[in-house]
């Protein structure tokens, strides 16, 4: 106990402790005229001399001997981290892939050149930056410094954030093409994609929705950084990790022979941002150069099913019915949204079991005998902390309050997603020819290959 | 003509939802401008927060860990027997091998004059296991302690051991002070 305080002393004193050294030195002779002097100087004096003490306790129970050889004390080295101009350059770079493939894709049209550019990706932010940061994980720093005043982001974690979006906003989902990492390293190994059916789709896109909100959830209540955690080819990319994250990497890479790009379309967090985004971005990929001749010739083309085929005529004469269940799905989304809020708040204390100062203060509550008995290395932690169990139950109260009204947002968001999902099933959008779907194509360039139609 | 009508409608709901996107991204990037990080932080142990619970060297991405033993050599009492380089009950104890506490060997003992030794720590072979650490606070001045090499650190954005250390040792700190070495040590060498 009595070490403790010292410790904790020192703790803040450890940056300033040259200062009173040389003040302790002095400090000695000064106490014998303190009469003399004003009450304000006696205090300072006072503390100074205290801390002095303290420190030359802690520093002295074995004193730095004399040495009369000459031996010179070697220094500490600091090897400095990466520095910050360079986080600047991967800034510049992710905006020049981007901007090269816009060029690829609106200019010279050429998939070798995505191909191409796309592997300079892969070993640029995936091999050589070994993955971080990333757009993806990203939207975590961003949820932390807007709920955690202690935190804030800085320059390149925002512009990754940022960058991909606005260029989506305005070209179409160029990043995942060309600038992903984790995208990249999937279009590499697409060897026989199969076609998925539209409703087995559908609902596994749902995902993306879950992993984003409880992502969220999770990194504003500072509790983990999930999307970091569970990057698939992270590993991969750093050549060690632990080995079920290499397992996991291995395993969507196996799936992505025949299920094109399965991370991107079914788990990615950042995919939910960008293809919103995408639905209204100001230019897109076109499949052809000029004008469809609707040769179908591209239509086998897209590994990721983000082809959309002409409507049939037949289906038009039902619109009328199909208008009238728009209209009463779009009435039951704020009954989803209420359903959902509901849903998920009810689960707010399972998911709060996460953070570990819950999870501990609901293990201690449970089984109060623990606190003097077990050998769990975070309850021994807390037991030589000095913390009272009321404090820990406080302090993970306030975090579970803090995961109540975020499962609120989670859940009425999920049935925003769903109403919305449900609801789109009948809307009706007449089509001509064969377009890129604005919301879920990649721009990997493959289709444009198949288009016979001069440029 | 109803179908131009139709047509100019979409095109305003789409203009409509681009700029309110572009106006929502501008709101992001604006808010997080606000109280932006104008340096960077990186992952350090506080060495005064950590408890010696061994976990960094298992919880960190990288096999061994980039969390290493340094030896703050103005805090060193240069002692003989050196709770952190012997194990428990030093004085029984000869400087053998089997006696050392290090289990990778990476402190390395130099006779400097009678009866004073040097310790420095192999950092190729430390694998941040805390061992001596714990030996040299219980024991000793506390002049080895853990602090994560940032020639080694990948600078994961969330650290895979802050997320396990049941002592939140690990904290941000900023890129302009990336270590924290005990005693009377500033950033630019031996005060």
């Amino acid at each position: 106990m009595e070490m403790r305080k010292e410790k904790e002393i020192s703790n803040i004193q450890y940056s300033v402790l040259n200062d009173e050294e040389k003040s302790s030195a002095g400090s000695n002779p000064l106490t014998h005229s303190m009469l003399n002097v004003h009450y304000l100087s006696f205090i300072i004096f006072f503390f100074l001399f205290l801390i002095s003490i303290t420190s030359f306790s802690q520093q002295q129970r074995f004193p730095k001997p004399e040495f009369d050889t000459g031996y010179e004390q070697p220094n500490t080295t600091t090897p400095e981290p990466r520095a910050l101009a360079l986080e600047f350059i991967d800034v510049f770079i992710l905006m020049s892939v981007m901007a090269l493939a816009a060029w690829f894709v609106f200019k010279s049209r050429s998939r070798r050149g995505i191909l191409f550019l796309s592997i300079f990706s892969l070993a640029y932010f995936g091999f050589y930056r070994e993955g971080c940061i990333c757009s993806i994980g990203s939207i975590q720093n961003i949820a932390l410094s807007f709920f955690d005043p202690a935190y804030s982001v800085s320059l390149p974690t925002l512009a990754f954030f940022i960058l991909p979006l606005l260029v989506t906003l305005f070209f179409g989902r160029l990043f995942c093409g060309s600038a992903c990492p984790l995208g990249v390293i999937q279009d590499l190994v697409i060897i026989k994609p199969i076609e998925i059916p539209r409703w087995l789709q559908k609902s596994l896109g749902l995902f993306p929705y879950i992993y984003l909100g409880i992502a969220v959830l999770y990194a504003a209540t500072g509790t983990d950084f999930i999307i970091c955690r569970f990057d698939p080819f992270v590993g991969i990319f750093r050549m060690s990790a632990e080995f079920h994250i290499i397992v996991l990497g291995i395993a969507f890479l196996l799936i992505g022979l025949f299920v094109a790009r399965p991370y991107c379309r079914f788990v990615c967090p950042y995919s939910v941002l960008l293809n919103w985004v995408s639905r209204f971005s100001w230019k897109h990929l076109s499949i052809t150069p000029s004008k469809c001749i609707q040769c179908k010739l591209c239509t086998n083309s897209c590994p990721f099913d983000a082809i959309d085929f002409p409507t049939d005529e037949k289906l038009k004469l039902n619109s009328k019915s199909n208008q009238r269940d728009f209209a009463l799905y779009a009435l039951l989304v704020p009954v989803w949204m209420i359903v959902f809020g509901f849903a998920v708040s009810r689960a707010h204390s399972f998911l709060a079991q996460a953070n570990s100062t819950v999870y501990l203060a609901e293990l201690l509550i449970e089984q109060p005998e623990l606190i003097s008995e077990s050998d769990n290395l975070d309850i021994e932690t807390f037991r030589s902390s000095g913390k009272t169990l009321d404090q820990l139950v406080e302090e993970a109260r306030v975090i579970q309050h803090e995961f109540y009204t975020g499962s609120w947002i989670l859940g009425i968001f999920l049935g925003l997603v769903i109403g919305v999902l449900l609801m789109n099933q009948f809307r009706f959008r007449k089509r001509k020819d064969y377009e890129a779907n604005k919301a879920d194509c990649l721009s990997c360039g493959r289709c444009m290959d198949y288009c016979p139609v001069p440029k | 003509m109803s179908e131009t009508k139709k047509h100019t409608r979409r095109d305003f709901v789409r203009m409509g939802a681009r700029a309110s996107i572009g106006f929502a991204l501008a709101g992001v990037a604006g808010f997080s401008l606000v109280d932006l990080n104008k340096e960077k932080y990186v992952w350090q142990i506080d060495p005064f927060k950590c408890t010696q619970c061994g976990r960094c060297a298992d919880h960190c991405v990288l096999k061994p860990s980039a969390v290493k033993c340094v030896h703050a050599f103005a805090l060193c009492g240069y002692c003989d027997l050196c709770g952190g380089y012997l194990k428990p009950e030093a004085k029984e104890r000869t400087t053998a091998a089997e006696n050392q506490l290090c289990p990778t060997a990476a402190i390395q003992r130099k006779y400097i004059e009678d009866p004073y030794f040097e310790y420095v720590i192999d950092e190729a072979l430390c694998i941040g296991c805390a061992k001596c650490v714990k030996g040299c606070g219980s024991f000793g001045n506390g002049s080895l302690h853990l602090q994560i090499r940032h020639d080694l650190c990948d600078d994961c954005n969330e650290c895979a051991i802050a997320r396990v250390c049941p002592s939140d040792a690990i904290v941000r700190v900023s890129i302009d002070e990336p270590y924290m070495i005990k005693g009377n040590f500033s950033k630019d060498g031996n005060a």
